[in-house]
């Protein structure tokens, strides 16, 4: 029980990173690719989260004076987290615009089909 | 075939790595540095969120670097989309009136909440991507509800320009005045005062203006296109 306790935020975050890149890995059809891409960044997001997390932890912000700050979280992660998340939004824009182009030039999006990606 | 392939190395990788997490222990304090910016944030910047003092002023230039990536996204996908924009028109078919109503209701108080976000971003949790992704989700909502309503391009270049522009030029004035890139060159003020914090509120408004018209022209592309 203890050790589910220690790690359980651990496993969540890797649990799914490795469901996204089993789907980048296996699925054919591009738009559940880019999919599978941003379940991967979540996973990543929720892993720095957990790592910069303290036990019975509170936001590192100074909202009133004397507050404690023995138990404020590691602020670090989280302003890597806060940037890498729109970072995030900007790529998989940008993927689902090659996806359409991908479309519109071969008429398929199954991976597959499409012959220079085929592996 | 590739399916068990795959399985395999995922779970070869998966062994690799609870060995090493194994010995990262879960909920202690593992950076000095980040103990530091706690103990002496509020002192050293004036902001009371430590997250934005960490964001804006300590690792100012990754968040300028940051922004930089979100704008070469954001000009790729409207270099890969307008390539063959083919002018058509489109009929469209309008929303109903219940729809139309509702967007142009919530549209101004979506744009007044994200700018609270962005100008309380050293005060509370929030800041200038956050209040950006609010407004940009707020003309996501006009172009879903009210469907004949485009954005100006040239005004959501210039906000984007805009911001660019003076997150850099704030950047170069602490050259100036100080001798490095960034430097907190205002005074700081007490905390806990909307007047505070120095370059840092600036910086974040800027940042706010250039996040919410790039994901504001992200979706009219791809709208535009589909």
């Amino acid at each position: 029980m203890s050790f589910l306790n220690s790690y359980i935020y651990y496993i969540g975050a890797f649990g799914l990173i490795f469901i996204g890149l089993y789907i980048i890995l296996v699925k054919h059809n591009l738009i559940k690719v880019i999919v599978g891409l941003g379940i991967l960044d979540t996973g990543v997001n929720l892993f720095l989260i957990s790592v910069g997390y303290i036990t019975k932890g509170t936001a590192p912000i100074f909202s009133r004076p004397g507050i404690d700050s023995e138990h404020m979280v590691d602020p670090v992660p989280q302003a890597l987290v806060l940037t890498a998340i729109v970072i995030g939004v900007a790529v998989l824009a940008l993927a689902l615009s090659l996806a359409i182009r991908l479309y519109q030039h071969y008429g398929t999006l199954n991976l597959r089909r499409i012959k220079e990606q085929r592996w | 075939m590739r399916r068990i392939v795959s399985i395999l190395l995922l779970v070869i990788v998966a062994f690799g790595i609870s060995l090493s997490l194994a010995k990262i222990p879960f909920g202690t304090l593992k950076t000095k540095v980040g103990r530091h910016y706690i103990n002496e944030g509020v002192k050293e910047t004036g902001a009371t969120n430590i997250v934005t003092s960490v964001v804006v002023s300590y690792r100012g230039f990754d968040t300028l670097g940051e922004v930089t990536v979100l704008f070469i996204a954001a000009i790729g996908l409207g270099a890969v989309l307008t390539t063959s924009r083919k002018e058509k028109i489109r009929k469209i078919e309008p929303a109903s009136l219940i729809l139309s109503t509702g967007c142009r209701l919530l549209f101004p108080l979506i744009l007044v909440f994200g700018t609270y976000v962005f100008i309380h971003g050293h005060l509370t949790p929030g800041g200038g991507f956050q209040g950006g992704a609010i407004i940009a989700s707020g003309f996501l909502l006009i172009y879903l509800g009210c469907r004949e309503r485009r954005i100006s391009r040239t005004a959501s270049n210039l906000a984007e320009s805009l911001g660019g522009l003076i997150f850099v030029v704030i950047g170069l004035l602490g050259l100036v005045f100080g001798g490095y890139f960034l430097l907190n060159f205002l005074p700081k003020g007490t905390a806990n005062a909307l007047f505070s914090a120095g370059v840092i509120p600036i910086i974040y408004i800027a940042i706010g203006f250039k996040v919410g018209s790039e994901l504001a022209s992200i979706i009219d592309n791809l709208i535009e296109e589909s």
